[in-house]
Formats: structure tokens, C-alpha cells, sequence
């Protein structure tokens, strides 16, 4: 799997089942985005298959919610919240429908599942990270799917703002049946929730449980060089070898 | 032309004179478009591409009076080309500022060279740089509204999708929309909207009909329908209450483009300034919070 010019990993191989949450964890440029743009049918793979749903990968999948990390929305994003959770519903429809009733309750509902109704008509703009991540969350949910790809969603907030959506995550993913992917630098904020880790690291992959995969011995097989995991008297994870040291994270 | 303080009798004198019948009929139709796809200009933020793309159609204007055509099909070859050649670029190239004021500035000096070897009415390029509403013929405003009328059919059909390309790129892409194809149709409807409006306000202030309405807007109102609303209403007032004025204050002489966009620029100051001093706040409707907002379901403090 990579690019033209570049190979960012190999020999993978991976499967997630119905209603799992899956975090996918590793250094910048491990290739983790990439997985996602496969996913979604926005770029195949250079060698081997990939199957969501039992199917090829292709664009416009309405099972999947997808959450990227954004660009385009800032401090100059004069639009109420419910415009842009509509989207999800409308935005790929033909026509002005201006005040579509079912357009607009779908919005709330997915509001609601979030618990920001009371952002509704609230300008993006002006949203904290923790509040723009749950909008765009309700985006993604506003049409059922059945599988959220989840960009980085914690890169932005602290430990606590971070706790807070992924308790938000997996109470959404257990309760109704979706199956999660959730791009994260940092293990530690999701380990309670998680069902699965697929790690990417030196252009390699390891995955399962996450007590199988995040030991010493099979983050040390993984990055070639000897790594340890520890763990502090709160159960955190401390990760030290490897690529994984704080430098190797920074944007 | 005598000014009494009652509008509609001063409104029935004006309309006597069919000058001012095109100007406010092409004036009508114009600011219509100017408010809707200057809505989509404000939040793909392409006001630079906007500005230089007036300028492209300034040597093709020019060109077009070196033929002996009328200006505004130089206008709609020069600008649907140039924004064909930006949408093949990719969104990011309206954000190019060197780039595209590089090209911007030699379209300008083309045009320059244009009006130099015509060697007639010294005026074209005059009207071309800042309008000439009140020299619209019959024909002009018929060839305005047939393009206009196409304009927003289009938009009305794609508004949903354009929306959702503009305001949410990678979200849009993965739903399966056809990026490149939207940013080419944006491009060319703005292309057709920017012919249009250099008849009414010129090359140089096609700022103040295509994005200072909706920068307004954006500033009153968060929701995508209401701001195109209010952007139109904008245009509209700004058009013809700028011709109105330019045809009774001071004998007439005073260009209605200066009218124009000094409204434009007036009102959109008086929102800006209210926006500062908070006064906007009460236009948005806000979700009274009742009690500190807790999620359905178990609290998630307790992880703490």
C-alpha cells in the first residue's frame, strides 16, 4: 500500500468485525489517513484486496460516516451548526429544497445523539474543538451508517475534552451497532473502550487486542528496535523507544 | 428633473425615460445573480479569483470593441475561459494570490493595448472599467436576463450540492461528488454572472455587487438560504437606490456606479460596526440554555 513513489506499508493484514471499535494508532505519515481514503474508495490499493461490507471499496459509500480532519472550517465559517449536520443528509441532493422538514429534523436527531442540540444555531466559528468535533460527528451520523472513520478527532483537545468524546464514541458505537475506526496519535485516552488496535509503525502493521499488541514484545517486533511499554499507577500506557517519543508526534 | 419627497411620483418621472427603464431592468436582473453566486464567492473564498476574473474580461471586452462586437461576448469568452482555466487548476488555485495577480495584471495590460489600437469613441474602455448602466439598450438587457435566467436555473439545481462541496470539501468527496466537475460549474457560472455585472458597475467595482452584499450577509444571518436572501436584497437596494439617486442628485451628472457601491459599501460598514458593538447578536436565534447541558446518557464526567 502507498504511493507511486512510495511504499508506506506492506504485508498487512487486518479484519473488523460488525460493531467493533477500532482504534488505528501510529506516527505521522504511518499511513493511517491512507487506510481511510482506501476505505472510502478515494484511492486504491498498490497490491492486495480490501473489502468493506464484503464489497470493493467506492466513493460515495452511504454506510460510512466519515469525519476528516478538516481545513476548511475556521473562525471565518459564518454558518450555523444544523446547516452543515444537514449536509449529511441533503448535500448530495439535486434541487434548492430550502426548508426541507425532514432535512431539518434528521439534523436534531443527530443533534441530539451527540448532545448538542443546544449548539444548533450556533456559528462554527466560534465552537470549541471539543464542540466542533461533536457537530461533525452528528454529520457523519446523520445518515445511519453503519461504519464511522473518525480522522484525528483528539488532536485538538485535552485529555479531559478528549475523554468526553470517546466515551460520546463508544456509547454511540455500542449502541447502535456501528462498527468504529478512530485515527489517534495517542492510545492512551481510548484503551478502556476499544476492542481492537490495528498499529502502524515503520511501514509495518500489528493488530488484535489491544493487550496483545500493545506489549513490549510486539511493539519491539514491530519497529525492528528494542521497545518498552509501561505502565503508571492510573493503568496510562507509556510507550518508550521506537518512533513514539513525543518528537516524533509533533505537526 | 425635479426631486419632490414623494418617491413613487419621483419613480413614475424616471420611468418616463427608457434609459432608466434598462438601466433598472438590467440593474434588477444583475444584482439577482451578483447575490447569489456572491453567497458561494464568501464561503469558497475565491474574492481574489472574483476581482481577477473581472479583470480577464476587461481584454476581452477590449478586444471585442477592436472587433467591432458588442463588449459583453469579449466578456463571456475571455472570463468563461479564464475560470475554466482556474477550475482545471483545483480549488486551491483561487486561493493563489500570486499567481493569479501575475495573470490579472497582464489581462490588464492587454486590455490596455486593445482600447489603444481601436482608434474610436475613446469611451469603451470608460464604460468598461467602471459601467455605463444608463447607456443599456433594449437588446443588452434582453441578452442579460436570457443569461441570467440560465444562471440561476443552474444554481437552483445544484445549490445543495455546491453548498456541500464549498463548505465541507472532504466530506463532499467521499459522499461521491463530483468535486472537479462542481468547481468547474462554479467558475463558469460565476464567469457568466461577471459578464453580466461589468455592464451595470464595471470591471474595476465588481466587488461591491458580487461580494460585499454577501460578506454582509454572512455577517447577519448563519444560515445558507437566509444569507442569500439577504445578499440579493442587498444588491438589489444598493442597484436601485444608487440609479435612483444618480438620476436626481446633483443634475444627474454623477456616475450610478459611484452610487451603487457607495450604498453597498455604506451598509455593509453600518454591519460590520454593529457587529463589533454586538448588535448583530440578536438576530441569531441561540437555544436558550436552561441548565448546565449534560449528553443523554451516563455522564461523561465520571470518567474523570
Amino acid at each position: 500500500m502507498g504511493y507511486p513513489d512510495k511504499v508506506v506499508w506492506r504485508d498487512a493484514t487486518f479484519e473488523v468485525e460488525q460493531g467493533e471499535f477500532v482504534a488505528v494508532i501510529g506516527p505521522n505519515g504511518a499511513g493511517k489517513t491512507t487506510l481511510f481514503r482506501m476505505l472510502l474508495g478515494l484511492r486504491r490499493p498498490q497490491g492486495g484486496s480490501l473489502a468493506v461490507f464484503g464489497g470493493s471499496p467506492h466513493r460515495g459509500n452511504s454506510r460510512i460516516g466519515y469525519v476528516p480532519q478538516r481545513h476548511t472550517i475556521d473562525h471565518e465559517t459564518h454558518i450555523e451548526c444544523e446547516s452543515l449536520v444537514r449536509m449529511g443528509v441533503s448535500g448530495t441532493r439535486w434541487g434548492p429544497g430550502f426548508s426541507l422538514r425532514e432535512e431539518r429534523e434528521a439534523a436534531r436527531a443527530s443533534l441530539e445523539a451527540v448532545g448538542a442540540s443546544e449548539l444548533a444555531h450556533e456559528c462554527l466559528g466560534t465552537l470549541s474543538g471539543g464542540e466542533l468535533q461533536r457537530i461533525f460527528l452528528a454529520e457523519a451520523l446523520v445518515g445511519n451508517p453503519e461504519m464511522l472513520l473518525l480522522d484525528e478527532p483528539l488532536s485538538n483537545l485535552d485529555l479531559r475534552r478528549s475523554r468526553e468524546l470517546v466515551d460520546l464514541v463508544d456509547r454511540l458505537t455500542r449502541s447502535r451497532r456501528v462498527t468504529t475506526l478512530l485515527v489517534a496519535h495517542d492510545i492512551n485516552p481510548l484503551i478502556q473502550c476499544l476492542d481492537k488496535v490495528i498499529y502502524m509503525a515503520n511501514g509495518r502493521v500489528a493488530t488484535g487486542a489491544p493487550e496483545n499488541v500493545l506489549t513490549s514484545k510486539s511493539l519491539t517486533a514491530l519497529y525492528g528496535v528494542p521497545v518498552e511499554v509501561l505502565r503508571d499507577s492510573r493503568n496510562n500506557l507509556v510507550i518508550v523507544g521506537g518512533e513514539e517519543s513525543r518528537g516524533a508526534e509533533a505537526e | 428633473m425635479s426631486f419632490s419627497w414623494n418617491l413613487l411620483t419621483d419613480f413614475r418621472f424616471l420611468w418616463q425615460f427608457e434609459f432608466m427603464r434598462n438601466a433598472f431592468e438590467a440593474g434588477t436582473i444583475v444584482a439577482f445573480v451578483a447575490g447569489i453566486i456572491g453567497y458561494f464567492v464568501v464561503l469558497r473564498r475565491s474574492a481574489f479569483a472574483t476581482h481577477a476574473l473581472g479583470h480577464v474580461g476587461f481584454s476581452g471586452g477590449a478586444a471585442a470593441v477592436l472587433l467591432g462586437v458588442n463588449p459583453v461576448y469579449g466578456l463571456l469568452v475571455f472570463t468563461i475561459s479564464g475560470a475554466g482555466g482556474m477550475a482545471l487548476l483545483g480549488r486551491k488555485a483561487s486561493s493563489r494570490d500570486l499567481e493569479i495577480g501575475t495573470v490579472l495584471a497582464f489581462m490588464l495590460a492587454l486590455g490596455v493595448l486593445f482600447i489603444q489600437l481601436y482608434k474610436g469613441y475613446a469611451g469603451a474602455a470608460y464604460s468598461l472599467l467602471f459601467g455605463d448602466i444608463i447607456a443599456i439598450s433594449d437588446a443588452e438587457v434582453l441578452f442579460t436576463l436570457g443569461a441570467s435566467v440560465a444562471v440561476l436555473a443552474v444554481m437552483l439545481l445544484v445549490y445543495r450540492r455546491l453548498l456541500f462541496a464549498s463548505l465541507d470539501e472532504d466530506v463532499a468527496e467521499a459522499k461521491g461528488m463530483p468535486m472537479v466537475a462542481l468547481g468547474f460549474l462554479f467558475m463558469v457560472l460565476l464567469a457568466v454572472a461577471i459578464s453580466m455585472a461589468v455592464q451595470v458597475i464595471g470591471v474595476l467595482l465588481i466587488f461591491a455587487l458580487m461580494v460585499t452584499p454577501a460578506a454582509m450577509a454572512v455577517r447577519l444571518t448563519r444560515r445558507p438560504a437566509t444569507a442569500v436572501l439577504v445578499s440579493v436584497s442587498t444588491a438589489l437596494f444598493a442597484v436601485w437606490a444608487g440609479l435612483f439617486i444618480s438620476f436626481f442628485a446633483f443634475g444627474g451628472q454623477f456616475p450610478a456606479s459611484f452610487f451603487i457601491v457607495s450604498i453597498a459599501f455604506a451598509l455593509y460598514v453600518v454591519v460590520r460596526v454593529a457587529d463589533v458593538l454586538g448588535l448583530t447578536r440578536v438576530l441569531h436565534r441561540t437555544t436558550p440554555v436552561v441548565k448546565p447541558v449534560a449528553p443523554p446518557g451516563p455522564n461523561p464526567q465520571e470518567s474523570m
